[in-house]
């Protein structure tokens, strides 16, 4: 049967490709590398917030809209994620900063390297969170 | 062109660096403000920790005040350098016609140089007092 593509499209569909994401089976690295790129992306987003704040600290009107943004339910979420997105970021670029040197490429070092950004990041922002509300809730 | 050899401008022979030497600058800044950018969030964490729960006028005044401020500044300008060469690098990988991607390059310039600005602008009112 011939083939009624044209050249350029034949050309195009027969390349080989490299092997792609969804060959690979998932590893910690790998989703590790992955979930710094979001968090860099969530943040990005994130500095409207700091930007509404650091002006809404201006006036006592401005304020306290932003203030009833941050304490309802879904304010609270959304800084809850912007936190965790900031410390896994933060540790994640630590964890990056160790690679650029050459050092903790080793099979057991790089596992225990994500595994101690993801476990720090949770832990950290838990503290942070568990700080924040008792200082709310002191001053009150 | 005298010599046909050289696909290189008059203007890049002229100036002799070779590859012009800003092939790694990106990389670099990344580098340079990833590094800068721990310590400023470590500080700025504390400060917001410390401004919860207190009100408008104490927050402003904690806000405005010299040290506050200035770091504020510094943590605003090294992670919008920051985000602004990491999104470059999203859309340079993932976005592959080119007027779209360039669109897009436009539009993280604008948003940064924007955000950033509206940032610097809320403490320097609070500093101030404009």
């Amino acid at each position: 049967m011939a083939d009624t593509r044209s050249l350029p499209e034949r050309a195009a569909a027969e390349r080989p490709l490299s092997p792609h994401l969804q060959i690979y089976r998932p590893m910690l690295t790998m989703m590790m590398s992955i979930v710094h790129r979001i968090t860099g992306f969530g943040l990005y987003f994130g500095t409207l917030l700091l930007a509404w704040w650091l002006n809404a600290a201006v006036n006592p009107n401005a304020y306290a809209k932003f203030e009833w943004f941050a304490g309802s339910w879904i304010g609270r979420l959304i800084l809850f994620g912007y936190t965790w997105a900031l410390i896994h970021h933060m540790l994640g670029g630590i964890r990056h900063l160790i690679w650029d040197t050459g050092r903790g490429f080793g099979p057991s070092e790089r596992e225990w390297l994500v595994a101690a950004n993801l476990i720090g990041s949770i832990a950290i922002t838990l503290v942070l969170w568990i700080v924040g509300l008792l200082a709310m809730g002191g001053s009150r | 062109m005298s010599n046909p050899k050289h696909i290189r401008t008059p203007l890049a022979r002229v100036l002799g660096r070779g590859a012009a030497r800003s092939g790694t600058k990106h990389f670099w800044h990344q580098r340079l403000t990833a590094i800068a950018n721990i310590p400023l969030t470590i500080v700025v964490v504390v400060i917001l920790i410390t401004l919860l729960g207190r009100n408008q006028a104490a927050a402003a005044q904690i806000l405005g005040s010299p040290a506050v401020a200035i770091i504020m500044v510094l943590f605003i300008v090294s992670t919008i350098t920051h985000m602004k060469i990491g999104m470059q690098v999203i859309i340079e990988d993932y976005v592959h016609d080119e007027s779209a991607k360039l669109s897009l390059l436009i539009a993280n310039t604008f948003f940064t140089i924007a955000v950033g600005l509206a940032c610097v602008y809320g403490i320097l009112k609070l500093t101030f007092g404009l």
